[in-house]
Parts: C-alpha cells; structure tokens; sequence
C-alpha cells in the first residue's frame, strides 16, 4: 500500500525544562490505514525519543492512550490515519493536570472512581452455586460493564473543567454498573453519594461524554438514570 | 536519581488477573505492594475475549475429568497431569467466586451462568464439541480484570502503578536462600524505589513482541521472566509459542476462537471450509497449533487469498446478525474499525498472530518457582499466569485456559505467599542492592552508544517470525540464534536520546528491549535442540511427535558468560497415556 504523509502538530511541554507548553511539527511516513498511534510511535521511535504518551493494547480495550485529536477526544489506537485526514493535532486531555506531553495525572481521576464504591455489595451468603441472574436483569447494566477508564469521557466534559469536585461522567458509569445490578445491595449509598454537590446534578446533559466514549456507552442516558433513580429509588428487592 | 525505600512483607510484581488474584489472597494477610508498569486496568487480561472454561455442566452434561483429559491432549501430552487436574476442578469453584465477586457473565434463560463452544472443548474424551466456556459476551477478559480490580480497591490493596520492576535481590546472590527484594524504577519521576520484603510473586504475563504480528500489548516484553533468568532462576519450555489462527491480516489484533464457537468458519481462496480436512470431528473448532499450521498449509499450497495469497478468511456471514451483536460486538467492531468491512456481510482477512507462551518461570502447583529438575523450591519466590509454566498448557493451550490459569493460579500463588511471609522477617537487602540497575540506566542515559531500539527491536521481531515461529527448520533455528546473538551485542551498544527522568519511555523501552533479547534467546536455544513436532513447536525436519525422547521439559539457564545452558526433567503422568492426536 502507498505510504501518505502526515503533519502531526503535537503539544509538547515537559516541566523539567519548559515554563509553559508550546506546540511541535513532525512529518511522518504511514500507511493510510495505520493508527494514530503508529504515527506517534515513529516520532518516538525514529524522531524524537523524549515524547510521552502512554499506551499499551493498541487495539482500544486498554485505555491507556486518551488524548484530543483535532479538538476531540479519541483513543490514539482506535483512530485510522485516513479518518482524520493528513494534518492532525494531538494535544493532551482536558482538565487534569499535564505531567509530560501527552502524559496527564490521572490520579484524580482515579480517586473520583473509588469514591462512588466501585465493586458489588451483597451480603447474603450464596453458597457454592451462582446468584442466579436473568438475560433481562443481566441486560439492564450491560452498557457500562464496557468502560475501560480511559477518562475520555470525564475530560471531555465543560463542567469538569470548570470544577474539579465534580465526580464525573466515569465515576457515574461505574455507579450506574452497580446501582442497576440485580445482585448488588448498596444502590442506595451510591445513590446518596451521587446526590451531594459533586454529584450527578452537577449535569447539564452537554452530551461530550457520549460522544467522546470511544466504547460507544451511553454516557449521558447512563447519567440521566441515575438522576431519575435518586428521584425516584428503584425498589430494593 | 533519587532513591526510596520501602518495607512489605510480599510484593506482586504485575496487575493483571494473575497478580490482581494474588492480591486479593494475601489481603488482609499480610502487607503487600502490587507493583505495575501500568494502572492495572490497562492489563493485557482485558484484552482477553472468549470465555473461562469451567465444567459447570449448566447448559450441557459436563464434567471436569473430561476438561482434563483436553487440556492434557490439547497440550500435545506435554502437560503435566497432576496441575491439569487441580485447575479443570477448581475452575467450577474459580467461576463461581467471580460471579460472587461480581462479574457480570451472560446467564441463560433460568438465570444461571451460559456457556459456549471453544476449540478443543470436548464431551467425553473427544466425542464432540461441549459447551463449557463461561463468557461475558467477547470482554471475558475485561470483565475478569476489572472485576478483580474491583475487590482490590474494596479490599484497600496498596498499588505502585507506573512502576517497572528491574531487579530481584536474593539472599547471598542465590534463588535458593531466599527472596530480599526488588527494586523498581518510577516512570513519573524515574527514580528508583528498593522494596524490603520476604516474598515475591511474579505475574508479569507474556511475551509476544519478540515477533512482528501479534496479539499482545506493546508491553508485554517478558520483564519478569528476563530479570529472574538473569539471576539464576530457569526458564522452562521455552520452545512452545502459540500462534492464534484468527489474528487481523497484518495487524494481528485478536479475534476471538469465540467467532468459531458461535459458528464462524474459516475459508481458503477457493472458499472451500478446509479445516474439514485437517479436523473431520471439530473441524474449525481444533486446537490453535493445528489450525494455524493448517491455514499456512493452505497459504503456503497455493489457496491464499488476495493478491498475495497470504491471507485466509474467516466467514461469519452466515451467523445471524443479532447473534453477531449479541455476542461477538467487539470484534464485530474491531473488523470495522481496523478493515472497514462489515463482518456480518464480508469474509474477514486474517492470519496467524503470536499469541500466548506456554514456558515461562518454572513453578509446581502452588505457584512456588522450582529451579531444577528435582523441582528444588526458590523459598519466598512465586510466579502466576503466563510468565509462569506449571505446566497446565504443555506445548499447546487450550482457548480459555488461560484466563482460567490466571484466576487459579493466582489465588493459590497467593495463599502460599502469604502462609510463607507469616511470622518471617525479611531477611535485609545487601548493601548497595539497586547499583545496578543504576549503572544501567545511567549508561543508557549517557552512553556513547549510536544503536536503536527501534532498529534492534525490528530486526528481532523480523528474524524471530521469519526463522522460529510456525514452521521451524533446524536451518532457520540456527538463522534465528545467529540473529539474536547479532542483536544482543549490537544492544550493548544502545542509546537513549531523551536525557529526561519524568515519564521517559525511551529509556523503558530500552530496559523492555533488554528482556525481549533474553527470551528471544532462550526460545530459540530450547527449539534449536528439540528434534520433534508437539504442539506449538513444529520442525519441519522432525516432522512427528517423539514420545521415547522427549516427554520432557527444557529449562534454560542462563550461564554468566551469556551462553545458554539446557537441562530436562519428566512430564508428570497420569491417567491419560499419549496417544494420536487427532480430532
């Protein structure tokens, strides 16, 4: 296949030498169906060694390689060279401080997620059988069992940037994981964690999240679930 | 480069299902540190797709002798059948504790855990394909990863994340005294960080990027299997690869062997279903190792497709669309995302990827790392998952059994670290322990060398899959550890451009090149001498299996001048004698 060049722009800062970010060009040689993410890695590999970004599956399951491409966010992985055309600017992700380059804190992130009790709660004793679990309750949470905590849903979000408090769109998938499975017993913690000043009411349905989702989960219904839950609490069993 | 220094009584070095298992074992047990060159949910455990095999019997007679007797056959009867028998029986209680644990399986019509096809899954020593794979949709492996990261964070298990083992102290220098320490280097900052400790277990998964297409992850480079092999511990069976027949044409990303369960077919250029020849009972669903030989029979006959004729097809078209959605969604999108073809409606291009190593760090059943043929134990030394080699998969696993092996292993691994560390001390590191480590990555800072990793790197993964994967030749074995040799001094001339400490990956991909170098080189060593086909090990110039010869098991060691030494020990029988293997 014919090789393309590409223009990447990419915001460069490294704190160990730099007082603020500025951007950099590089040329690359790709096919027109390699990644992004092999584009970033020439620059690294054949060009400038000393750039950041993480990355690890390279197939879109790991999450690692969250970035905004052209202004939105993508996984580095997922994104085909010929889909984003032959100029593409790569920055790092929104809202979290940036330790190098692509590279950005994600221990806030992280904290949001362990704040909202991320595991199943059930106290009762099964015994050496399965909880049974029909399709149709196994369903109902099917969409945000896919989340890979990439953050690109969280930082894609205006409320987020503005107030770091906020619990964010992640945090609130993984809540919604639980408070919508059959078996667990702690929905209505979550819920109550949910309903404090970080919580889901700090959403103005912007929608970002969906689209950033690079799972295809249905953030912002996701989140609007878990508003009309703690309105309404589903019944406990 | 500052030094920190901490103290634990265990440390688990990787956080993927094996290490993530471990952790939950010794929680609450004893203090340990989970020491991760990734956040643990970038783990290539997640990557995993099809399913967890389990004699449930939930949605048709099953048992777990039946899974024994195809793990032990599956694996060319180069499996030990005592470890076989302990995971097939304690997959039942592994997949019940998951779903206790929260994992979300898919249930059948009554509520309970369903189950599919897998390749070499059989009823009654062979009889026909059974349905024993309990699955999660096609994110078996994520739901696995994130689930057991779940009871990690509810247990408050203490996670280094971004760190990267790179040394192992023993006490006197010797594996057979006792585990001192590790030390590792912090990505963010790139000092380094000594841990204390009594005990060590290894879960630092495979090593597939020593060839050109595979399934693996960037990073898994065979760290922990590398820096315990050059501290005196062997690596076993080193020989047997796994190539998985379905990877993407070129790309190599997985599609799950589940695409074969749910009824998928794979077709040569004349669209005929050649796997009936190869497989006349399971057909598409044989063992890995067969079906990818056959595939490149077929290429290498003149039925490849495209203008290359070096791909096959594998057909999904006739599957019903709303099962494709249903259960095999990621893939579906894989192929849209990385082809640009809709699978339900065209043949997917697709070719063997290197997949899993079935060697590793050599351990018996309670995940204790042995060091020779008398299986003689490394007190306080642990290894789990694919770095390690028990040896359930033998010279060819099974789809399903390793994120079975994780979930097992791992917990037995971690009960036995944390009965060990009770009551124990460590031991005291030797003075000026992390010096190495030191001096080397200040020399790949500062060297004067003018070698690429990148080149380095390229070169392995070209010589390694021409010359020893698939289809090996005593000729091309012996291209392959010229080749190696050739690289491994060349890398004594590597150097690294970025002079920075914060998050420099230039520098932890020279140390990943490092242990990609080591296992290349043992791999080869292993399958240079053994004059035989099993399994994943095929010479074309030994074309049969050799039972009177070589029922047995490598270990490299690694001598100080570099070289290579290999001693064997025997399978462990048991019930069932080798026999054809024929499907």
């Amino acid at each position: 296949m014919a090789t393309v060049e590409v223009q990447l722009r990419i915001k460069r800062f490294d704190p160990e030498k730099d007082r603020k970010p500025h951007w950099e060009d590089y040329r690359v040689e790709v096919e027109p169906t390699d990644r992004l993410l092999d584009a970033l890695h020439q620059v690294r590999w054949y060009q400038d060694g000393s750039l950041a970004f993480r990355r690890s599956c390279a197939h879109g399951v790991c999450g690692s390689d969250a970035m905004v491409v052209n202004g939105h966010n993508r996984l580095a992985c997922v994104l085909l060279v010929r889909d984003v055309g032959p100029r593409i600017t790569v920055e790092p992700l929104r809202g979290l401080p940036v330790l190098k380059d692509l590279v950005v804190d994600m221990d806030a992130f992280f904290a949001q997620y362990r704040s909202v009790m991320p595991w199943l709660v059930n106290e009762d004793d099964p015994g050496d059988t399965e909880r049974l679990q029909s399709p149709e309750e196994r369903a109902r949470f099917d969409d945000t069992t896919k989340c890979i905590l990439c953050a690109a849903c969280t930082t894609s979000c205006p409320i987020f940037w503005g107030n770091e408090s906020y619990v964010g769109p992640a945090a609130i998938v993984n809540a919604h994981r639980f408070i919508f499975d059959s078996r667990d017993e702690a929905g209505a913690e979550r819920l109550h964690i949910l309903d404090q000043g970080s919580g889901v009411w700090r959403c103005r349905t912007a929608f970002n999240c969906t689209d950033a989702c690079p799972r295809g989960i249905k953030v912002t219904e996701a989140i609007q679930e878990v508003k009309r839950a703690i309105a309404v609490p589903p019944s406990q069993p | 480069m500052d030094i920190h220094r901490h103290r634990f009584d265990a440390v688990i070095v990787g956080a993927g299902g094996a290490g993530l298992r471990a952790a939950i074992e010794t929680a609450g047990k004893c203090r340990t540190a989970v020491i991760s060159k990734l956040y643990p949910t970038r783990s290539h455990t997640g990557a995993a797709q099809g399913g967890m095999c389990a004699a449930l019997a939930n949605v048709e007679d099953d048992s777990w002798e039946w899974h024994a007797f195809d793990t032990v056959k599956g694996g060319d009867y180069l499996v030990d059948q005592p470890a076989a028998e302990i995971m097939c029986r304690e997959a039942v209680d592994a997949v019940i504790e998951l779903e206790h644990y929260g994992l979300p399986f898919n249930r059948t019509p009554d509520g309970r855990i369903d189950q599919r096809r897998f390749g070499g899954h059989t009823r009654n020593h062979g009889e026909a394909p059974v349905k024993r794979a309990c699955y999660a949709a096609d994110r078996t492996g994520h739901m696995i990863l994130q689930t057991l990261y779940q009871q990690c964070v509810a247990r408050g298990v203490a996670f280094f994340d971004e760190f990267q083992v790179l040394d192992i102290a023993f006490v006197d220098g010797d594996p057979r005294r006792g585990v001192a320490g590790v030390v590792a280097h912090e990505l963010a900052t790139g000092d380094l960080h000594v841990f204390e400790c009594s005990a060590a277990l290894f879960a630092t998964g495979g090593f597939g990027r020593i060839f050109k297409v595979s399934s693996n992850a960037h990073t898994l480079t065979g760290d922990g299997p590398g820096l315990l092999w050059r501290r005196g511990v062997p690596l076993e069976d080193m020989e047997f690869f796994q190539f998985h027949p379905t990877g993407i044409y070129k790309l190599g990303i997985l599609l799950s062997e589940a695409a074969r369960g749910e009824g998928g077919v794979l077709r040569n250029a004349e669209g005929e279903r050649f796997m009936e020849r190869y497989a006349p009972t399971v057909k598409d669903l044989a063992p890995r190792d067969m079906v990818s030989r056959a595939m490149l029979t077929e290429i290498k006959e003149g039925r490849g497709s495209g203008p290359d004729k070096d791909f096959v097809h594998l057909d999904l078209t006739h599957l019903p669309p709303q099962q494709i959605d249903e259960k095999l969604p990621d893939i579906a999108e894989f192929v849209r995302t990385y082809l640009g073809i809709e699978p339900k409606t065209d043949l997917i291009p697709i070719q063997p990827t290197a997949h899993y190593a079935m060697g590793g760090i050599p351990t018996n059943v309670s995940a204790e790392v042995v060091l020779d043929a008398e299986d003689t134990v490394a007190p306080g030394l642990y290894a789990a998952g694919e770095c390690a080699c028990v040896s359930v998969h033998g010279a060819n696993r099974l789809g399903t059994n390793s994120l079975l092996d994780i979930v097992v292993f791992g917990r037995r691994g971690g009960a036995a670290m944390a009965r060990y560390v009770e009551g124990r001390e460590p031991p005291g590191l030797p003075p000026g322990f992390e010096d190495e480590v030191k001096g080397t990555i200040e020399a790949l800072l500062g060297g004067p060398g003018t070698a690429r990793v990148a080149d380095i790197r390229a070169e392995l993964q070209e010589d390694m899959t021409l010359n020893a994967s698939v289809f090996r030749t005593e000729e091309s074995l012996t291209a392959a550890a010229a080749a190696v040799d050739r690289l491994r001094h060349r890398y004594r001339s590597v150097s690294v451009q970025d002079q920075g400490r914060r998050f420099n990956y230039e520098l932890s991909e020279a140390l990943e090149l490092g242990y990609l170098l080591d296992v290349a080189q043992a791999l080869v060593a292993a399958a240079l001498v053994r004059t035989e086909s099993r399994g994943g090990h095929f010479r074309d110039d030994h074309p049969l299996r050799d039972d009177a010869n070589w029922m047995r098991h490598s270990l490299a060691y690694r001598r100080p001048d570099g070289s290579i030494r290999l001693d064997y020990k025997p399978v462990v029988g048991g019930p069932y004698l080798p026999m054809e293997r024929k499907y």
